[in-house]
């Protein structure tokens, strides 16, 4: 489990990893809904996480615990 | 038209990575491209921000340079203490020119170092007490000093000091900030880390120390993040936002003060010119306070077009004619200059090597003048640097990350380009190959070099650089093939 912050780019969410300073758009997300956003995450690098579906966040950026499931670091 | 084609490049690379053992030789492969600008992205081609080999030359700095160089030596009003024994403060003191308007000594303290000189007695008992001790010395011989950030060296870590109880116990005593930053130089690959923790400790210590206090604020309100003013840059860039009508509150952090530092929260946009080391703060700033970031480059006119015109689309109509109306009023003087140098500098090849934002900010003030980059590379960079200049950079033009000395040394051998922009370790090497060298991190000295006036200042040294007639002197008159030695005799 790590930190992510997610914000809005020119084209969709950025990624990014404090604690790894990693930085990369994300090409798809599972769930993006209102209410229910967040779900498997796949990033340009091929990078999986998942974020526990919960209900959209009101304002971007936001932190949020993420689990990596595959992927380069 | 770059200098080799595709397949020359790549040879080349080849031939550089020869010498390796099997090891290195396959490491070293990941950090060596050459640009394919129908690229998305950089991740297959270029690997970065990963160790260094041992045994190679590096150019990396540590992560104490990365806060204390970069970060928090340029404040100006504070006084940051290198905590640890006394060679890295005092190596690293006033290298970096970053100019500042206050009387050193009494109300700036950038040029000076301040040391808690570790001797092995601190190694052995711990260095807690002396800090303290120093601290307190501070206050009674700098009182008009605005706080103090303890920097530490690689030793604190080891040895496990407790610098953050001193420096609450200190904050409360002189009722100033006093800020431990935890920058050890043995901590992450490069200097880039430094910058990150430098960030964090802003973050956690100084950012917030505004909340909830009132602030007069203007729609106008902008902060200037990441631009250290070497050699006056900050200055040349203020100037620009002034004029098109923006307030400039907070200047991060070449000339700034601590002030200062708590200023972007309420502001409108905080623009950033140094990616790579304030690119935390403003993703904090981002979501804390909602303030939106962007990048900008102020080197060469094409590139300050864009870059004002873009800031301008953040505020109403006001700003967007004010960024019009600079651009108009130095476009005549700006053509004048390029009138100047272009026919001197036209079609020369230029190679870079520096650290964090440069190796892509300034290829647009080349090509303002008619050269073009062979050749760039980072220090310290991470991916999303590589993404951006992919675009920026020419396509089949060498890509390098962390390059080494023996590949650095081979590829200007082969590229033959002429004019090198690097750093003060790389300098003597290619002056001594014979080839002209401008250092790209302290401008050789000069500068500024960023904003309208920055640029005549660049094309002025980059002239004279080139076609300074020393690189004609640079071989023996004994080592010259016979016919050119005659030459003078001919005339």
């Amino acid at each position: 489990m790590a930190n992510i912050m997610i914000r809005r780019g020119d084209q969709g969410y950025v990624f990014y990893m404090p604690k790894r300073d990693i930085e990369d758009s994300i090409v798809s997300i599972e769930f993006d809904t209102p209410e229910k956003w967040g779900g498997e995450i796949r990033l340009g690098n091929g990078g999986i996480y998942h974020i526990e579906p919960q209900a959209a966040p009101a304002r971007l950026p936001y932190s949020v615990r993420a689990r990596r499931i595959d992927g380069v670091e | 038209m770059a200098a080799l084609t595709r397949e020359e490049t790549e040879s080349l690379i080849q031939e550089v990575l020869e010498v390796y053992p099997e090891k290195a030789k396959k490491d070293r492969a990941k950090h060596l491209m050459v640009n394919d600008k129908e690229l998305e992205s950089s991740k297959k081609c270029i690997t970065s921000n990963r160790k260094s080999l041992p045994g190679v030359m590096t150019m990396r700095g540590c992560a104490y340079a990365g806060s204390k160089g970069v970060v928090w030596g340029p404040i100006k009003d504070i006084i940051s203490i290198s905590h640890g024994p006394i060679g890295c403060g005092q190596y690293a003191r006033a290298g970096r020119r970053n100019y500042y308007v206050g009387t050193t000594g009494v109300d700036s303290f950038c040029e000076i170092n301040f040391t808690s000189d570790f001797q092995e007695k601190d190694i052995v008992f711990g260095g807690d007490k002396k800090l303290a001790k120093l601290i307190r010395e501070i206050e009674t011989l700098f009182p008009l000093s605005k706080g103090v950030s303890i920097q530490s060296e690689c030793p604190i870590g080891l040895i496990g000091d407790d610098i953050e109880a001193v420096a609450k116990k200190s904050a409360l005593e002189l009722g100033k900030p006093v800020v431990p930053v935890r920058c050890e130089g043995f901590r992450g690959v490069s200097q880039s880390l430094g910058h990150h923790i430098a960030n964090d400790s802003v973050r956690d210590w100084i950012i917030s120390n505004r909340d909830g206090k009132p602030f007069e604020k203007t729609p106008y309100d902008v902060a200037i993040l990441g631009d250290y003013n070497i050699g006056g840059d900050a200055w040349a860039s203020r100037i620009l936002l002034e004029e098109m009508g923006l307030r400039v509150v907070a200047q991060w952090s070449g000339d700034g003060t601590l002030a200062e530092m708590v200023n972007p929260p309420p502001g409108k946009l905080n623009l950033r010119h140094c990616y790579r080391s304030m690119n935390y703060i403003s993703r904090h700033m981002e979501e804390k306070y909602g303030i939106p970031w962007m990048e900008y480059n102020f080197f060469g006119p094409t590139k300050i077009k864009e870059s004002l015109r873009k800031i301008a689309s953040y505020f109403d109509d006001t700003i967007k004619a004010g960024a019009e109306r600079v651009i108009e009023k130095y476009t005549p003087a700006m053509e004048a200059v390029i009138a100047k140098y272009k026919p001197r500098l036209q079609g020369k090849k230029v190679m870079l090597y520096v650290g964090g934002l440069r190796p892509r900010h300034v290829v647009g003030a080349y090509e303002d003048l008619g050269m073009e980059v062979v050749g760039t590379g980072y220090e310290f960079a991470h991916n999303d640097d590589y993404d951006r200049t992919i675009k920026e950079m020419g396509d089949t033009t060498l890509i390098y990350d962390d390059a080494t000395g023996h590949e650095l040394d081979e590829f200007v051998k082969t590229l033959k380009p002429d004019l090198i922009g690097s750093g003060i370790k790389e300098k003597y090497v290619f002056h001594k190959m014979g080839f002209p060298f401008r250092q790209m991190h302290s401008w050789d000295y000069s500068g500024p070099y960023h904003g309208y006036d920055g640029f005549a200042v660049f094309a002025k040294d980059m002239d004279l650089t080139i076609n300074n007639p020393c690189w004609s002197m640079i071989k023996a008159p004994w080592l010259q093939p016979a016919e050119v030695a005659e030459e003078p005799q001919a005339a």
